[in-house]
């Protein structure tokens, strides 16, 4: 920006890579720091809980009708194909056990955090970086008010204690909607849908596992949300960068922890 | 602090979670048949154990009565050891014989129970002495190929 004519050839090329490189971590360490800080001055979201249940409101509650949504299409979805798949090998009773194993094991966590990051994840870095642009920020640094502590926790862990709940409800919609199609419309027997469901869906192994990936999850997509904003440029267009970056970025650890979790919870077999 | 309209959708959001998770828990997954109730260990040596998994379901008469809770192998007889933890309400006699079964032709592999005659019951700690391997269909497939060769032989031999 401020060379008219930047410098062709290899050197430029690789000053500009070292640069960019050296950005990224530098903004990786500033989140690192970033969260910590917001760790430690969570006592107010805790303490002033008003504050975190108007933020529940806004990222849970009002993402409460797309997951649901969402998620009753899906197990739909899994219940036409999954029976699809399974009645070739003369096994269509065991619907409930794929419905029920894909959506409490990876689709739940995973689809409930990427609607998550879309739907609250640039809400909340739109806001914060709005309110860094519209200078409220630096006014109550003014005021002595540590905007961390007032405006940052608050979304931080309303985001934390929404996102296992949106996934509960989502994998909950999604087996609903797996019985609506198996059982109602084509008629696979309601007692071996339930009973073979109970059978190998393990409360320890899938539906706890599943749980502590919403949670991870949670805590990424927020903790990206609300550093993207804090951290926007304050402009029109330094705000719009922030909130297409947070669903990006968020979309992609979603995905990337699931894998590690994913590895760590679910290989060597059917146990310990 | 007021109550707000906020409130009421915040909880009606929380209760709504909780009643997913609890959905989940008690209907999709087998929280209600977790039992918490006392159980003894019986340990049993196998051959082969073939595709057997820790929390597989021991059954005898086709009624779940326990799980195995170890798989082990013996460095001195070069046998698997199964440790199975038996819920304490079932009693078996000590000469119990325990085989290892698969459900359906390509289901999941369970341990059967089979009682004994004996008047003394098993007890917490005690080796089944009667143990039947599972059957590996390569093994199956291989004795097959031999009694069909054996039976070819047999055959033109007889026509001679």
């Amino acid at each position: 920006m401020s060379e008219p004519m930047p410098p062709a050839g290899p050197r430029h090329w690789v000053e500009n890579l070292g640069h960019h490189i050296t950005s990224k971590i530098w903004r990786l360490g500033f989140a690192a720091r970033f969260f910590f800080y917001v760790l430690l001055h969570s006592g107010t979201a805790l303490r002033r809980f008003g504050l975190t249940i108007r933020e529940i409101y806004f990222a849970g509650v009002l993402s409460m009708i797309i997951i649901l949504v969402s998620g009753l299409f899906v197990g739909m979805v899994l219940g036409l194909q999954g029976y699809d798949t399974l009645q070739r090998y003369g096994s269509g009773e065991a619907l409930g056990v794929l419905v029920a194993l894909s959506l409490v094991r990876e689709l739940g966590p995973v689809v409930a955090g990427l609607l998550f990051a879309s739907r609250a994840g640039s809400a909340i870095t739109a806001e914060i970086g709005l309110m860094k642009a519209t200078e409220q920020i630096a006014a109550m640094e003014m005021m002595a008010v540590d905007p961390i502590a007032r405006v940052v926790a608050p979304r931080f862990w309303a985001g934390v204690i929404s996102m296992p709940l949106l996934a509960a409800l989502f994998s909950a919609m999604g087996i609903f909607g797996g019985y609506l199609i198996g059982v109602r419309l084509i008629g696979v027997d309601e007692g071996a849908f339930w009973s073979q469901m109970q059978a190998s869906v393990d409360v320890r192994n899938d539906i706890l596992n599943g749980v502590i990936k919403s949670v991870v999850f949670g805590v990424a997509v927020t903790w990206i949300a609300v550093f993207e904003g804090y951290d926007a440029t304050p402009t029109a267009e330094g705000v719009s960068g922030a909130t297409t970056r947070t669903v990006v970025t968020s979309s992609l650890a979603i995905l990337a922890l699931d894998f590690v979790l994913t590895a760590l919870m679910f290989t060597g077999g059917n146990g310990q | 602090m007021k109550r707000s309209t906020i409130d009421i959708w915040v909880g009606i959001f929380v209760a709504a979670g909780f009643a997913g998770l609890l959905f989940l828990a008690l209907k999709v997954g087998n929280l209600a048949s977790f039992s918490t109730a006392q159980t003894y260990h019986v340990k049993a040596k196998f051959a082969n154990i073939g595709g057997l998994k820790v929390r597989a379901p021991i059954k005898s008469a086709g009624v779940v009565v326990g799980r195995v809770s170890e798989v082990g192998f013996d460095n001195e007889s070069y046998d698997a050891v199964v440790t199975f933890n038996v819920d304490a309400q079932y009693k078996f006699p000590r000469d119990t014989s325990a085989k290892i079964l698969t459900s359906g032709l390509l289901g999941e592999q369970y341990v059967g129970l089979e009682a004994g005659g004996d008047t003394v019951m098993l007890k917490d700690g005690d080796l089944l002495r009667l143990t039947q391997p599972a059957v590996v269909l390569e093994d199956l497939i291989g004795q097959f190929l031999l009694n069909k060769a054996a039976d070819g032989k047999d055959g033109k031999e007889g026509k001679k």
